[in-house]
């Protein structure tokens, strides 16, 4: 899995690109976590996600918890795949798909 | 049919799947197939390495198998930790909002809903625990 982090002023984008499982789900909450203080706008960019387990959406609840708090969060170019997990598991009411 | 057999930890995930999707590759599986039998893999090792032998570790089997005629791919995780039976955990409630949701119990009810079958049998002092999705 890559990260890539792009700010802009107080909007903070970040794209993953790869798996996003239990191996990387760690990684990706520590950029986050670090990532987040002063950010009112978080963007996760997932067009070059292959897919997402269950540990990748603890992640993006935890963020979007932390993100109700302080501002918004949206994600965007979401695969069809991607989107069948988010379906099935109600991620899509919860997060705001772009 | 392939069989591996090491100890489940959660760095042998990225490993197992390599040798799933090379099986399933050989098969021309379809890739949302693979990617789905691939996040199975990921949520089915997770649980067996973070509970089935804690605090200790243990092996886990892990067999592949393909029926040519109905072309069923099956992958049976077989471990010999604490009776577990994940299909007796109930459902997530999937309707909550963000801020009553819970982080947890999502991963086996992802695997029930892409696989096309789910089974366990606890046999011999082993958990067995298959999944099966057409390709």
């Amino acid at each position: 899995m890559t990260i890539n982090k792009q700010q802009n002023g107080s909007t903070l984008t970040i794209a993953v690109q790869g798996r996003l499982d239990t191996t990387t789900a760690p990684d990706l909450e520590k950029e986050i976590k670090s990532s987040l203080e002063g950010v009112t706008e978080l963007i996760m960019d997932f067009e070059k996600l292959d897919y997402i387990s269950s540990a990748g959406l603890r992640v993006l609840l935890s963020a979007q918890k932390q993100m109700s708090k302080q501002g918004s969060m949206k994600v965007t170019n979401v695969s069809d795949l991607v989107m069948e997990v988010f379906e099935v598991t109600g991620f899509t009411d919860i997060l705001t798909i772009e | 049919m392939k069989e591996w057999t090491f100890e489940a930890t959660i760095d042998r995930i990225t490993w197992l799947t390599d040798q799933v999707n090379e099986a399933l590759e050989s098969l021309n599986c379809p890739m949302k197939a693979q990617m789905q039998i691939d996040v199975a893999i990921d949520e089915l090792l997770a649980n067996i390495a973070s509970y089935a032998y804690a605090p200790n570790k243990g092996d886990v089997t892990v067999r592949f198998d393909f029926d040519e005629e109905s072309r069923m791919a099956s992958i049976s995780f077989i471990d010999t930790g604490v009776p577990y039976d994940p299909l007796r955990k109930p459902d997530p409630d999937v309707t909550l909002q963000a801020q009553e949701r819970e982080v947890g119990g999502l991963g086996i009810f992802l695997v029930k809903k892409t696989m096309d079958d789910m089974l366990y049998a606890r046999k011999d002092g082993r958990n067995i625990l298959t999944i099966r999705k057409r390709i």
